[in-house]
């Protein structure tokens, strides 16, 4: 049945290339994370905030980042916002599409991590003659971010899977661009792939351990 | 000074103080007993500003605490608070839970904050304990350290709600011996407790809460000791 024959080492030759391409996914990732972590701390507040029209923008942002493929919010990012006159490059692109899909969930974890902390903990902090902002910084942030951190970790993981959609904006400098020029170049399809395939679980695998670590560096108490 | 005058407050359809009016001054023990929701801790709540009232008004060294025009922030500094959950910060150490405010609030230097602490930890016994956790501190031991957190901010005024009611019963005299302790170097206090032999023996007056407002005030001898209403007595009787 076999009329294929593995050839490993041209493919393994290419693992210079392949692995400057997983930098390239762990950037994507690490960025899109940070951007991402910003606006769901923010969007956590706005759709707490009782205002209308700012809890509203969350709501919208949120419930859409949740609930439609990241594959369409990427496509949104490139087509969609060149259709009106915004015309970013791909990897602008993805990034922007996954930071607004890690926003919407990292909201989520964000609010309900903040529900956790008891609301005395604001009370004693306002008490010894802290501002609202203040009490937040110092008293709810870093909890929040301990309660907030393995689910966290999770979303760190899928952002780095869900830059291989890249491809379909045209990416090619990441992990999947990298491996589907070659592909196209050879049609070496398993050999790449799976080296593509370790690559991802190599990076994950580094994600988690690293988290790990940092937990325990982090959160002595 | 704290003048409390005529103070009304609700929680929605609910009257918790009715007119209450107190002044303490510099210098002075005042205890409050009474059963629970009379409106004890309420008051409290309200004398630095973490409650809004609905009427009458407090007035602490002259500012107007629920004036819109009063920089609340600033007035705290100057009226300690220790709750009855004590509400240490569990992400910082004993240290850094004491140091937090006068680094950031008053903006003193790390290493004079942490001096300024040390000296208050050692005070009220947990010299030993600046790099540990909260988590790993006995409940006694936290009362304790919430309060050397709040006089680290050197406040003119305390104000203790019930700070004896969450602790396991042994725990109870080390925080009240640290107590007795501040009234003796003349802290000017206001302690919400239901520790009536406690309330006898540092008080400068007793008041006694009932149905929201002041039912009974004067010296311990009095209040405790040879109450005139009825309802003190009925109340004293229940709870000795």
């Amino acid at each position: 049945m076999l009329d294929y024959t593995f050839h490993w080492r041209p493919a393994l030759r290419a693992l210079p290339e392949m692995l400057s391409g997983a930098l390239v996914t762990l950037e994507i990732a690490v960025l899109s994370m940070i951007l991402g972590t910003i606006a769901g701390v923010l969007l956590a507040l706005a759709r707490q905030s009782g205002n209308r029209l700012l809890s509203g923008f969350a709501t919208g942002w949120i419930e859409l980042a949740r609930n439609t493929p990241a594959l369409l919010q990427v496509y949104m990012a490139y087509f969609g916002l060149g259709s009106i006159g915004i015309f970013l490059d791909s990897y602008l692109s993805v990034l922007l599409g996954i930071a607004f899909n890690n926003a919407g969930y990292l909201a989520e974890t964000f609010r309900g991590a903040m529900r956790a902390i008891p609301h005395t903990q604001v009370r004693a902090a306002r008490s010894l003659g802290m501002g609202s902002a203040k009490a937040f910084r110092l008293i709810v942030l870093p909890q929040m971010f301990r309660i907030a951190f393995y689910p966290m970790t999770n979303q760190m993981v899928w952002a780095i899977l869900m830059t291989s959609i890249g491809v379909i904006v045209g990416l090619d400098t990441d992990l999947t661009g990298v491996t589907q020029e070659l592909n196209v170049r050879t049609f070496r399809t398993f050999e790449y792939f799976a080296i593509a395939a370790v690559l991802y679980y190599l990076i994950a695998k580094l994600v988690t351990v690293s988290a790990r670590l940092m937990a325990w560096r982090l959160f002595r108490y | 000074m704290i003048e409390i005058e005529n103070v009304r407050k609700s929680f929605g359809s609910l009257e918790i103080l009715k007119g209450v009016s107190l002044n303490v001054e510099k210098g002075e023990v005042v205890s409050v007993i009474g059963g629970s929701g009379s409106g004890k801790s309420t008051l409290l709540m309200c004398i630095n500003g973490l409650e809004p009232i609905q009427g009458g008004r407090i007035v602490v060294d002259g500012v107007d605490v629920h004036d819109r025009r009063t920089d609340i922030n600033k007035l705290r500094q100057k009226i300690g608070i220790v709750f009855q959950q004590w509400n240490a910060f569990p992400h910082l150490t004993v240290l850094e839970n004491v140091t937090l405010a006068p680094r950031k609030v008053l903006g003193i230097g790390r290493r004079e904050a942490e001096e300024v602490a040390v000296r208050h930890l050692a005070h009220v016994g947990l010299g030993d304990k600046l790099g540990v956790f909260p988590s790993k501190l006995s409940g006694g031991q936290q009362q304790r350290m919430a309060i050397a957190r709040a006089l680290a901010m050197s406040p003119d005024y305390m104000l203790f709600d019930e700070v004896t009611s969450a602790l396991d019963p042994q725990l109870v005299g080390e925080v009240l011996a640290t107590l007795r302790m501040l009234s003796e170097e003349g802290m000017t206090m206001i302690i919400v407790t239901h520790e009536i032999r406690f309330a006898r023996d540092v008080s400068d007056r007793v008041a006694f809460f009932r149905e929201g407002v002041i039912h009974e005030i004067g010296p311990p001898e009095q209040v405790i000791g040879n109450p005139q209403r009825p309802e003190t007595v009925e109340f004293l009787n229940s709870v000795l």
